[in-house]
């Protein structure tokens, strides 16, 4: 099963690091990863396989909401599928 | 991967443009709820409420959390209540109303519509029985809502249960004063009603349905709001095809959530509502895409063109989307529900006879609308009579759901809360339409060809 990550907000030292740390110990596996810097705002999607996961899905979640809260981030993950129900045919 | 810009592009409609999925609804059969005992069979509608739609709520919230869209209602409907309880020897159908409440309020969800009739030919004894209980029924529960079908294109229109209908909700206003008439917000009348509606106060589960079904309303007027912003002073056609490509998007979210609902739940899916549901949230208003066409306030001449606009567009755009498309389908124009609305109408832009109008292209009907708590119900059965007239000659659904809110009067305002919002009291005409209703009898069906 596959899922997107996404994280926006200030641009900082070590976010590309904490986010697969913490997946990492998860067991999810990191597929693709974009970033970008606009101005000051980085923007990161993460393509990741949540099939071996070790934890529900919704404490993955709320795992990656705390550690974007703690740096004042905007992290989320959501099922791969929503993004290409809506930009795909 | 998928393009960056489009994963963004989501996720700002979800945050920004309050794009939702407005519910998730289960169709359940209670035909075979049907006993001459009223109590036994109050207890089988309870158990086969909350034994099927046991892990609705649950699996709504699952969805919402692994695909990170909002669900915002969770919702049960049920077999026209009439029809179930007529099997019942008993003069008293409020218990049934009461039996639909538990069992919503074990579930967790937040509405359970069904406390309906269908009398647009007549009435048998149940329907009498049911239409009789409905005001104690919706001012002693707390998530039942209730309908009832006057008319139809293919019977007509039935005035003596139009009558009736006026009477009922003076009645349920009166008995919900406290509230400034509530239970008249849980109450439709409706002409050409649909059977498998997901969305309140007018769901029900029609007899033509499966055992047990998931359908799905999707919104996003906030999304269609923002799409046509990016296409100011356009012709016509740029905005119907952008309106259309946003229609698809929508429901095509809408289409992942059904299946996937149906899935787990192991219940067969029966439709996508592609639905434009206003709510009262600022940049979440139908009222605001009409003046984002080039309004300046909805209710002013063009607002029924543009309307027919959008309605049309919405559908074309939603229906390649999903495999199977019911419901209402359309734009909604609840006045209560809708910031731009409400706005229109206290400034005078919208009133009455121009919601009337917008009736006849937009996907329902007169929608939580105040009007003064003197209203006589010869007027209110009087409304509802023009706006059946409207569905039964457009092959339409048409509805009404009204509200005479006890001792307001003109520029006051009701507020209801939350997703009903606030509606501000709105001038009826001062003359009297009582000798019309005091004739009863049936309105016949219309003819379907030499339509001019």
């Amino acid at each position: 099963m596959k899922a997107i990550v996404t994280v926006l907000g200030k641009d900082q030292i070590g976010i590309i690091a904490s986010v697969c740390t913490l997946m990492a110990g998860h067991k999810v596996n990191v597929l693709d990863i974009s970033q970008t810097l606009l101005k000051e705002t980085f923007t990161m999607v993460m393509l990741v396989d949540i099939a071996a996961c070790d934890i529900p899905f919704a404490d993955l979640a709320s795992a990656l909401e705390a550690e974007g809260a703690a740096r004042s981030l905007s992290i989320r993950i959501q099922r791969e599928e929503i993004f290409s129900a809506m930009h795909k045919i | 991967m998928i393009n960056t810009r489009d994963i963004f592009e989501t996720i700002e409609m979800i945050d920004q443009q309050h794009l939702d999925i407005r519910t998730i609804t289960m169709g359940i059969s209670l035909l075979d709820c049907a006993d001459a005992d009223a109590a036994t069979a109050c207890r089988k509608i309870y158990d086969k409420i909350t034994s099927r739609a046991e892990k609705l709520v649950a699996t709504g919230e699952a969805i919402e959390r692994e695909f990170g869209i909002p669900i915002v209602h969770k919702r049960i409907s049920v077999t026209p209540m009439a029809m179930v309880a007529g099997a019942s020897q008993t003069e008293d159908y409020v218990p049934f109303a009461k039996a639909m409440d538990d069992a919503a309020k074990t579930c967790g969800v937040n509405f359970i519509g069904g406390f309906s009739a269908l009398v647009q030919k007549g009435f048998t004894a149940g329907d009498r029985k049911l239409i009789a209980a409905i005001p104690e029924a919706l001012a002693t529960t707390d998530f039942v809502c209730s309908s009832v079908n006057v008319g139809s294109t293919r019977a007509g229109i039935d005035m003596n249960a139009v009558r009736l209908m006026g009477e009922v909700i003076k009645a349920t206003a009166e008995r919900t004063a406290d509230r400034g008439g509530f239970g008249c917000a849980k109450l439709v009348v409706f002409c050409n009603a649909v059977e498998d509606n997901p969305f309140m106060a007018g769901a029900f589960h029609g007899v033509g349905e499966a055992e047990c079904v998931i359908n799905v309303g999707v919104s996003g007027p906030g999304v269609v709001y923002h799409a046509l912003k990016g296409v100011k002073g356009e012709p016509f056609d740029v905005v119907a095809e952008t309106i259309k490509k946003t229609a698809f998007q929508v429901t095509r979210m809408g289409q992942l959530v059904a299946r996937e609902a149906s899935r787990r739940l192991d219940v067969p899916f029966g439709i996508v509502d592609l639905s434009l549901a206003p709510t009262p949230a600022i940049g979440d208003s139908v009222a605001r895409i009409l003046e984002e066409m080039g309004l300046e306030a909805c209710g002013t001449h063009g607002t029924t063109a543009a309307l027919a606009l959008l309605n049309d567009a919405v559908k074309k755009g939603g229906v390649m989307a999903s495999s199977h498309v019911g419901g209402l389908s359309g734009a909604f124009i609840p006045v209560s529900e809708d910031e731009g609305m409400i706005a229109a109408a206290n400034c005078g832009a919208l009133t009455l006879d121009k919601l009337e109008a917008m009736t006849c292209v937009c996907s329902v009907g007169l929608d939580m609308i105040a009007v003064p708590g003197d209203t006589t119900a010869e007027t209110l059965s009087a409304i509802i009579a023009d706006e059946a007239a409207i569905g039964m000659i457009n092959s339409k659904t048409t509805a009404v759901r009204i509200i005479p809110a006890p001792g307001r009067r003109v520029g006051d305002t009701v507020e209801f809360g939350g997703l009903l919002g606030s509606a501000p009291v709105m001038p009826v005409h001062p003359f009297s339409s009582a000798g019309f209703i005091a004739r009863g009898g049936r309105i016949p069906a219309p003819l379907q060809s030499l339509k001019n």
